[in-house]
């Protein structure tokens, strides 16, 4: 070890710079965006062009631009964000109460249709969802569920990805032998999968709920489609709104309208912060909760 | 055995409740669209004439041509830098620094979808980018230039990876965790460097997950929809509106009101998605699991 390290040590620090570059042009990428973001609003639209972008303009005009956006359409932005918490949630239940269970009989029962329902799992997670938004909307309005909750929970909640997560956390990180143990001292099914599985699921499970509200926050399309009046949409679909009626890259529409540049930022940065804030939480749970497998014992 | 029928009737009652969901909401609208695709809007069986007609279409090879390019760039560099990435931050680095650029990278994640092209919109107008100086540098003065038809895969690329690259780094690096410190340790003591660690030891040890990784960023690259869409709106409408097959699907959809040629294009970028995934499948042995 001794020698073999000595002789590379030139070319791992120049590795190691290499390495250390990248990660901080990364950083530069990856920041200074939100950076600019969190600021914007802090400026009137003329001071976006010609102050430094990376100036605070003021707290007056965070006020101007926080009336503006909570006045355009009676406080709107609130029913939105109200909608997309009430989507989200309700569908992170489903979720969690379907793919868990399954992902678990996936990776450590055996059934008949096993492989068959692995093989669909496969095929539908990675069949592009938009491919099934046009007949999920037309399969909805068969069903009289257009412009309901349930035409955005109910499909947001069918969630694969999530059942494939569980499927090969348990098959790699929980030995059949412990449930076999289980299973020898007289526990059930039930029990084994309670009071084995679910204990040792947790980071897991926190990675789910992650992807699925993240994803479920952030979705456009099918409440796009599904949704038709403005009292119903989630945020998304609320900033699309706000983008067509602002004249800060459309000088044709929104002529008298206060959503200007800084309203815009403004809006970017609430409707995303609900997931900043579950990120924060999930962050700990993957890190810590990863480490405790079943099979680092 | 009688394990396995014990296990077969509690498997039934442990994947129910997703199998209700997965076939109304997954194979239902799905068979729906092969019906759509295999007859005309009065119902009437027409074999294969939906496809002809949509392949036939002037922007049918275009928008292809367009997600193509856009998707080897995105992959090539999601693939390389993710995993790379994860590497470098599960090595040896301070605890606390490695996750505090998990942190930075990912945050953006949290603006995937119509915030994060919104943000982009400001950082590709050089009059209000804080990287005016590097667009212009590159030769773009405004707005419009930037968005020109021959840079819109790259700038995709950009956004995608913004939003989309942190949140492979989180997973790829939890997958790196799950490595038993014992395992390294021995490819330690054997006379393995980080390089040799990594590409020997840990990335085979993660292949599942980086093949998965590379499924999702396809399915999710050929679904290209809301970030051209909206680039098409910003710039006044000066940009194809069938810029990407899903795009196509959509004009046919709402413009024409021709719902079976809509169904038609969704199934080629289905097929496409499915061979490309059949392909990973197979060779990361992804599939090979049984308890």
């Amino acid at each position: 070890m001794t020698t073999n390290l000595s002789s590379t040590r030139p070319a791992r620090a120049l590795g190691i710079g290499v390495v250390a570059l990248l990660l901080a042009l990364l950083v530069v990428f990856f920041a200074l965006p939100v950076a600019w973001l969190l600021l914007a609003p802090t400026k009137t639209a003329s001071e976006l062009v010609s102050a430094g972008p990376f100036s605070f303009g003021g707290f007056g005009n965070l006020a101007t631009a926080w009336r503006n956006l909570t006045s355009f359409e009676d406080g709107v932005i609130f029913v939105w964000l109200k909608n997309s918490a009430i989507y989200s949630a309700g569908s992170l239940v489903l979720t969690l109460a379907t793919s868990v269970p399954a992902g678990y009989a996936l990776a450590l029962t055996k059934f008949r249709g096993r492989g068959l329902l692995l093989s669909v799992t496969l095929l539908v997670m990675i069949m592009p969802s938009a491919t099934l938004v046009l007949p999920l909307f037309l399969e909805l309005n068969k069903l009289g569920l257009i412009g309901t909750v349930w035409s955005v929970v109910l499909p947001f909640s069918f969630f694969p990805f999530g059942v494939y997560l569980v499927y090969i956390y348990f098959a790699t990180s929980l030995p059949a032998e412990m449930l076999e143990a289980a299973r020898i001292d007289g526990a059930g099914e039930w029990r084994t999968f309670t009071a084995i599985a679910l204990p040792l699921a947790r980071p897991v499970v926190a990675l789910v709920a992650f992807f699925s509200f993240v994803g479920n926050w952030n979705n456009f399309f099918l409440p796009y489609l599904v949704l038709p009046s403005s009292q119903q949409f989630p945020i998304q679909v609320g900033l699309n709104q706000l983008l067509s009626t602002t004249p800060s890259f459309n000088p044709v529409a929104g002529a008298g309208l206060n959503i200007t540049s800084p309203e815009l930022a403004l809006s970017i940065i609430i409707a995303v912060l609900p997931v900043l804030v579950v990120f924060l939480f999930s962050q700990r749970a993957l890190v810590s909760g990863m480490l405790a497998g079943a099979t680092k014992g | 055995m009688t394990r396995s029928l014990r296990g077969g009737q509690a498997g039934y009652f442990f994947v129910a409740g997703y199998v209700v969901l997965l076939v109304a909401f997954g194979i239902v609208p799905t068979a729906y669209a092969f019906y759509l695709a295999f007859t005309n809007d009065r119902g009437q069986f027409t074999g294969l004439n939906q496809f002809v007609k949509v392949i036939g279409d002037y922007r049918f090879a275009p928008a292809f041509a367009h997600v193509a390019v856009y998707l080897v760039l995105w992959l090539v560099l999601l693939l390389i830098l993710t995993v790379g990435i994860a590497v470098v931050l599960r090595g040896r680095m301070r605890p606390g620094l490695s996750a505090t650029l998990r942190f930075l990278y990912y945050v953006p994640g949290a603006l995937a979808g119509v915030a994060s092209v919104l943000v982009w919109l400001f950082m590709l107008d050089p009059s209000v980018s804080p990287a005016s100086g590097l667009l212009r540098a590159l030769g773009f003065d405004t707005f419009s230039q930037v968005i020109a038809p021959e840079n819109l895969p790259l700038v995709f690329v950009l956004i995608a990876f913004w939003t989309g690259a942190g949140g492979w780094i989180v997973v790829m690096y939890g997958a790196l965790n799950n490595i038993p410190d014992e395992i390294l340790e021995a490819a330690r003591i054997d006379g393995a460097g980080p390089w040799k660690s990594a590409l020997f030891v840990q990335i085979p040890m993660i292949s599942r997950w980086i093949a998965y990784m590379a499924i999702l960023a396809f399915a999710g690259g050929t679904q290209l929809f809301v970030e051209p869409q909206m680039l098409q709106t910003a710039s006044l409408g000066r940009l194809d509106p069938a810029w990407s097959p899903n795009q196509l699907a959509y004009v046919l959809a709402f413009r024409y009101g021709d719902f079976n040629g809509a169904a038609a294009v969704s199934l080629i970028l289905l097929v496409l998605g499915l061979l490309c995934a059949g392909l990973l499948v197979r060779r990361s042995g992804l599939f090979k699991v049984d308890a």
